[in-house]
């Protein structure tokens, strides 16, 4: 990951747009932006971060390479679309962020534990296992992601709502003992190690 | 003439002018105090029917006619009598409409409206149809003064519509600044349709047009061009302007004109000035004019850096550069044009090089014209960077060093780069400011303001048009040595008539809008050329064909008409009276408001026109508890306003009798002094915006009439008057609330002052 890190410095060592424009996905947006600010206006969770678009974007243009990827901002967004919606030059923000994010996870700089980039792989993980989403263990494995005390005190605080939930047969406690799958398990991961690959190579390739 | 003057009314009764008023009552005015010989009603004067039967008796010999119907701007077209001389009392939006119709109004109501009828029946016997001064003539050349874009555009237009024009050049050659350029910012906008996408067709740096538009001079066969040539005298009016063209090589060309157009453009400001951005410390700092000329040099290979020749890998534009700052020396102003050049520049990088990085620096980036926002998509879609920061410095060296305070990210940073461009301004090229030779001319020998005037004067630019008139050789400036005229009511109009303003000198602006300038002013001059040969006022009074006239023998040659005449119209004779060239005149009457004689006149408008209005007015004494409240509404906005309140159902005071001015400027003070000498309580004068941001369609006759009256005060002391009861207002063609408040409130002082202690 480092190393792809390394590359990819020394290849745009003059232009992280360009880097951006080449490895992000939707990333050859970020030029069209015309900074007015109208996405980092519209966003529900704008005040809580750290960059919003508007300058995340001004920061790649300034070339704040390490600022930019390593910042947890663009993990912040929710998919609300608001910005998409409203950015009067049409650019794809939502997307652009995920596409910041992802890229910033394989080069290996996301900040460690941040949240959403843990629930990702919680869920995924949890995914995998069976070829569907076990919400028993997904939720539980949420609650102990920081450690038995702190799981312990997550389970208690929601309690109340895990028994209602399964009062109204929204959950079923059995699930824990193992849980219902797909069919044919090996198969459906065998499809996705592929798909894996094909990606890879297409990265390797065309860099998105 | 006056033995076969024959003066008939009109009294109209439709609208419901009958249903509110007493016509009979009101006939018998017009006849018995008014003094026509004959008064007819009519049901609705206005029709077809009503119109024939005044169209009859004009044949008939009626000479003066008096309506009494609606506002004088109400029906023009139906009460248009060129054949006779008229007046208007405006008993629709005047009174009836500012009226509520309730019995115990009814008494004030008709007063109003009799009030009406003998101001208009008195207005009538002191005037006289206008008819031109038969000084005129018809001369259809136009010259045009400047060959660059605006130049040749305007010769152009004026040439195609069949108006032969002289083109004067100073240098040797057609094209001025825009013939320097390498490529031109596009003027279409992307194509309809155009989708938002990355790879969108958006509009780029199109091929220079000047060598079209001097070919297209030179095969339009009735232009002449005059190259290194300068104007050096000009003299005359529209219609009749005789010019002498210096020429370099031969003699002096005298011609006649019948209108001027002057696009003398403008000069680059001087780079000099910006230290801060290491201008003349490195070569390797231009401006975006000699940035042109290194990508003329470089034709479509790579564009080289001045000092060693190494193609440029890395170049900032820094913008507004001196420009919209109040630094010394800076340019106050945005020279309009900088952004989307600075945006055109970086493509020529971008097009030659792809991997040359670009960043242009900006503040606020205005992209206008129809490809604006098309064109800043165009450098983006290139990879320009497009950074939000202001630069503080430029630090020379092999590889230049820009400071600057990003304001996206608020941090002081830096960039470096091969080379910097600075998007510098323009400066109007225009001639001295006719009012500083006269503010010279008129300080104090030996004061200290005549010395920072002198040291003014002493870095004045050279005359352009090299007037002869009273008023100084060129044409007056507003602000920052750009022609005076005003940007959205008469954008080409100066403040001498029968010569307009077109392209850079007027205000900053780009080719394209310099072009379009060029085609108003090649209309406005051929419109005045026209209006010239019938002896007709160009704007605002279009069409007018009466002009001012003075009595000679009451003359003091006092000078202040041929001083305060805001376009310069009056010379001076020989002996020192006034010379009139009526053509230069827009019929305001400034003049006749100055004159302290009053000696000054039109045919249908005088300073006894106005009296004679002002003492039929009935007054009555001061036991009858009835105030009386003068106002003096310019004609061009208070006036309009007044009707456009009234016909919105706004209340006016009974006691309000309104006169239409043409200006301000035209009040002559006397009509105060002599109002308030004879009985009224209050004068309320409302004119358009003054000074600076005027809206005044006669440019300085509102702020003409504001220093007038500031001397009212004295009049009033003498007179033992209270200062409240005159006021004066700006009032916009908008204020429809505002203007019968104003009036309404002049009646409250009244009651709170009580009235005045002339009446009879």
């Amino acid at each position: 990951m480092s190393d792809l890190n390394q590359n990819m410095i020394e290849k745009y060592r003059n232009s992280f747009l360009k880097e951006v424009e080449a490895n992000v996905e939707e990333g050859e947006w970020v030029k069209m932006c015309m900074q007015c600010g109208v996405c980092s206006g519209s966003c529900p969770l704008g005040k809580h971060w750290a960059h919003p678009p508007q300058e995340i974007f001004m920061m790649i243009r300034a070339g704040q390479r390490e600022a930019v990827l390593s910042s947890d901002a663009m993990w912040m967004c929710t998919s609300c679309y608001n910005c998409i919606v409203r950015c009067p030059r049409e650019l794809p923000i939502t997307h652009i962020m995920h596409g910041l994010a992802h890229y910033a996870r394989r080069l290996g700089l996301a900040p460690k534990g941040q949240p959403t980039m843990a629930f990702a792989q919680i869920f995924w993980d949890n995914m995998m296992k069976a070829g569907r989403v076990n919400e028993l263990k997904l939720g539980l494995s949420l609650y102990y992601k920081d450690g038995f005390v702190q799981g312990i005190k997550n389970s208690l605080a929601n309690m109340k709502l895990g028994q209602n939930m399964i009062k109204a047969k929204r959950m079923n406690a059995v699930e824990f003992f193992g849980g219902h799958g797909v069919k044919d398990v090996s198969g459906l991961q065998k499809m996705i190690r592929k798909a894996q690959e094909l990606e890879d190579a297409r990265i390797a390739k065309y860099g998105k | 003439m006056s033995a076969e003057k024959k003066l008939v009314g009109y009294l109209c009764t439709g609208c419901g002018i009958g249903d509110r008023l007493d016509a009979k009552q009101l006939l018998s005015t017009a006849k018995r105090e008014g003094k026509l010989q004959e008064c007819k009603q009519h049901e609705m004067l206005c029709n077809a029917e009503g119109v024939k039967m005044i169209k009859d008796d004009i044949t008939e010999g009626a000479t003066h006619i008096m309506i009494a119907a609606c506002s004088r701007r109400a029906k023009v077209e139906a009460f248009n009598f060129p054949e006779a001389a008229m007046t208007r009392a405006n008993l629709r939006e005047g009174v009836i409409w500012v009226r509520p119709a309730t019995d115990e109004n009814g008494e004030t109501t008709q007063e109003m409206a009799e009030d009406y009828i003998r101001m208009a029946c008195a207005e009538l016997r002191t005037i006289n149809k206008p008819s031109s001064s038969g000084e005129q003539s018809l001369n259809k050349n136009i010259l045009v003064v400047g060959g660059g874009v605006t130049g040749m555009t305007a010769s152009l237009e004026a040439a195609a519509a069949g108006y032969p024009v002289t083109l004067v050049e100073k240098s040797g050659a057609l094209g001025g600044h825009a013939a320097l350029l390498h490529k031109r910012v596009p003027h279409r906008a992307a194509a309809i349709g155009t989708t938002n996408s990355r790879t969108a067709d958006l509009p780029q740096p199109v091929d220079n047009n000047v060598a079209e538009l001097i070919t297209r001079i030179e095969s339009a066969g009735n232009i002449s061009v005059q190259l290194n040539s300068t104007v050096a005298k000009t003299s005359g009016a529209p219609g009749r302007f005789s010019v002498e063209i210096a020429t370099a090589s031969g003699p002096t060309i005298s011609a006649d004109f019948g209108a001027i157009i002057q696009a003398s453009g403008f000069k680059p400001y001087d780079a000099g000035q910006l230290g801060e951005f290491a201008y003349g410390a490195s070569p390797d700092v231009v401006t975006n004019l000699e940035l042109e000329q290194l990508a003329k040099e470089a034709g479509n290979g790579p564009i080289r850096r001045p000092s060693d020749g190494k193609e440029v890998q890395s170049v900032a534009f820094i913008q507004c550069a001196g420009q919209r700052s109040e630094r010394e020396a800076h340019l106050p102003y945005c020279s309009g044009f900088c952004c989307t050049t600075s945006i055109k520049q970086a493509i020529y990088f971008k097009d030659q090089n792809p991997g040359c990085d670009a960043t242009i620096l900006f503040d606020d980036l205005r992209t206008p014209g129809a490809a604006g926002e098309d064109f800043y998509r165009a450098g983006q879609q290139k990879m320009v960077t497009f950074s939000k920061g202001k630069a503080t410095e430029v630090v020379p060296g092999s590889s230049l060093l820009v400071r600057f305070q990003d304001l996206i990210l608020n941090e002081a940073t830096e960039i470096t780069c091969d080379l910097v461009v600075l998007a510098t301004g323009i400066v109007a090229n225009s001639g001295p400011d006719p009012y500083a030779q006269l503010a010279f001319d008129e300080a104090a020998e030996g004061s200290s303001e005549k010395e920072t005037l002198r040291k003014a004067l002493e870095v004045a630019p050279p005359s352009i048009l090299n007037l002869s008139y009273r008023q100084g050789t060129d044409l007056p400036h507003l602000r920052h040595g750009f022609t005076d005229s005003h940007f959205i009511c008469f954008p080409y109009e100066t403040r001498r008539t029968g010569i307009y303003a077109a392209g850079p000198v007027r205000r900053p602006m780009d080719i394209q809008q310099a072009m379009d300038d060029a085609a108003g002013a090649a209309m406005k001059a051929i419109q005045a050329v026209e209006n010239a040969g019938l002896g007709r006022a160009a704007h605002p009074r279009s069409g007018d064909l009466s002009f001012p006239s003075f009595r000679k023998e009451g003359c003091t040659q006092c000078k202040r008409c041929t001083v305060e005449c805001p376009f310069g119209a009056i010379n001076e004779d020989d002996k020192g009276y006034p010379l009139y060239n009526e053509a230069r005149c827009r019929r305001c009457g400034t003049c006749m408001g100055a004159c302290p004689v009053r000696v000054i006149s039109f045919e249908n408008y005088s300073v006894e026109s106005v009296n004679q209005q002002i003492k039929n007015c009935n007054i009555p004494d001061e036991f009858a508890e009835k105030p009386r409240v003068l106002v003096f509404a310019c004609e061009n906005d208070a006036y309009p306003a007044l009707d456009q309140a009234s016909m919105s159902g706004r209340e006016l005071t009974p006691w309000a009798r309104v006169i239409p001015v043409r200006c301000l400027g035209s009040i002559n003070l006397s009509w105060i002094t002599d109002s308030l000498n004879s009985g009224y309580d209050g004068v309320v004068l409302m004119g358009c915006r003054r000074d600076d941001d005027y809206q005044c369609h006669f440019v300085r006759g509102s702020a003409i009439a504001a220093e007038r009256m500031s001397k009212v005060g004295d009049t009033l002391s003498s007179l033992n008057l209270e200062p409240e009861r005159v006021a004066l207002y700006e009032v916009a063609i908008t204020d429809i609330e505002r203007a019968p408040k104003l009036i309404n409130d002049m009646a409250d002082t009244i009651a709170r002052i009580g009235q005045s202690p002339f009446k009879f």
